[in-house]
């Protein structure tokens, strides 16, 4: 039986900023927030399951005031946390004492290498602020990841991001393409680079990657729609990770949300019930659900046949190979997207601002 | 991290956590989104990375220096060690 490794717990769906290319779902559940109590069993649970990482995220993980109770609970369980962040709003002194409690490294998000560029694919301006928390917590003596999601925005600015991480002092930098559910997926024609944008960005990434060697690791996540074999998905369908939701519902991935399953309540059940029991855990597990063309395919055991949630999304079908694979009968929906985007490139629809419940 | 010798003195860089795996006992080295399974061998160097000399690690455990700095110079790469 598969053990996760890592959670991922969604603190709130609340955040003082609007990506574009946000993957919080566009609708949330009119469900409470799950109490400190709780969260500090589900970490017990956690630990006890196998877990030895914990992501606190969001939205924006600092709005909770019980973060550091959270954090506190994760250093006595031994689990290595991250907290991942937007920065805002954040004083120098939260901060210390959330290295004070224990936690282990702090993963800041940027939107683009510059004031302008970030506001608008943010919709607030909270560049100088990001620059002056990556300062705290070199300050403090916490790793620091710095992660840029990837879109037609900013790829240009990729050589910029990267020495901008240099200057942070970031000893990892992530690079994500935009994936596109959510608000994201919203946003999809706006969003999508060409192909030239993206051989440059990725180009000038490798040179980095060498010159920086051991220094700074650098990770690019490969755009989606311009592969041609789909990525394996999370490790694979309830494989290493466990996400929870801000109200307490147990998921594969941060994206699930959009597929019609009924999702463990962890106010009603346990994580070890939920990972090892529950329809919806078990439903896409290994690779016997998948059909044609995977089922006789040799990429198989490899990608698991790629997103589940991107297949639903697209084709409707949770159990259908990702239409991001060639060999997908709905390739031609990713063909049409990359070409859409290609010739237009409509305003950015941002997030609805949300900082109540 | 500039080359490895005998006079090296690696220590485990701050982002790096040692632990003991609850399920299997493992020796398990975390950072940042990842964590390394260490076999008997590897977690006794990295437990030994505390400013000691690379040499000294290799005299304590008994074993081929050449190893120990093909190790920690692996280790080097991803930042694991700082000297
Ligand atoms: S709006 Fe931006 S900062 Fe806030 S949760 Fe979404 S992606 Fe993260
Ligand atoms: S057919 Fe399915 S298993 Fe084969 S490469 Fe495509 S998505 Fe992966």
């Amino acid at each position: 039986m598969s053990r996760p490794y890592v959670l991922v717990a969604e603190l709130t769906y609340r955040c003082p900023l609007r990506c574009a290319y946000c993957s919080n779902p566009t609708e949330v559940p009119d469900r409470p927030a799950l109490a400190t109590a709780d969260w500090q069993r589900v970490l017990g649970e956690a630990g006890e399951l196998g877990v030895v990482q914990v992501h606190f995220t969001g939205g924006e993980p600092l709005l909770r005031d019980d973060l550091e109770a959270l954090v506190a609970r994760a250093a006595e369980l031994e689990l290595y946390s991250n907290l991942i962040t937007s920065g805002m709003p954040l004083t120098r002194e939260r901060l210390a004492g959330l290295a004070a409690v224990g936690l282990c490294a702090l993963q800041l998000s940027f939107q683009a290498a510059r004031p302008g560029s970030s506001a608008a694919i943010a919709g607030v301006d909270a560049f100088a602020h990001k620059r002056q928390v990556a300062a705290w917590t070199r300050e403090l003596e916490l790793p620091l990841t710095v992660n840029v999601v990837l879109h037609r925005q900013n790829l240009d600015e990729v050589g910029a991001i990267i020495a901008l991480a240099e200057e942070l002092g970031a000893e990892r930098l992530e690079l994500a393409n935009t994936q596109y559910l959510g608000w994201a997926h919203r946003n999809r024609a706006a969003l999508m680079p060409d192909r030239a944008q993206l051989d440059a960005a990725r180009a000038v990434v490798a040179a980095a990657r060498a010159r920086l060697r051991g220094r700074m690791e650098l990770l690019f996540v490969l755009p989606d729609y311009h592969a041609d074999r789909p990525r394996t998905c999370m490790n694979g369908w309830g494989e290493r990770y466990v996400v929870v939701t801000p109200d307490g519902r147990a998921m594969p991935c941060h994206a699930a949300h959009i597929l019609p399953l009924a999702f463990p309540d962890l106010r009603a059940c346990s994580l070890a019930s939920a990972w090892n029991d529950s329809d919806a855990f078990q439903r896409y597990r290994g690779t016997d659900y998948l059909r044609e063309p995977c089922r006789s395919c040799d990429q198989r055991e490899v990608d698991h046949g790629g997103c589940r949630c991107q297949a639903f999304l697209l084709t409707g079908d949770a159990t259908a190979a990702d239409p991001v694979c060639d060999l997908s009968p709905h390739h031609d929906l990713v063909v049409a997207a990359r070409a859409a985007a290609a010739d237009t490139a409509p305003p950015l629809t941002l997030r609805r601002l949300r900082l109540a419940r | 991290m500039t080359p490895l010798s005998a006079d090296s003195r690696p220590r485990l860089a701050r982002k790096a956590r040692l632990r003991t795996d609850r399920l299997t006992g493992e020796t398990l080295l975390l950072y940042p989104e990842h964590g390394l399974v260490l076999n008997a061998s590897a977690a006794a160097i990295v437990r030994l990375c505390d400013g000691r000399s690379a040499g000294d690690i290799a005299a304590e455990l008994a074993a081929p220096l050449a190893d120990i700095l093909d190790f920690l110079a692996a280790l080097g790469d991803r930042g694991l060690v700082t000297t």
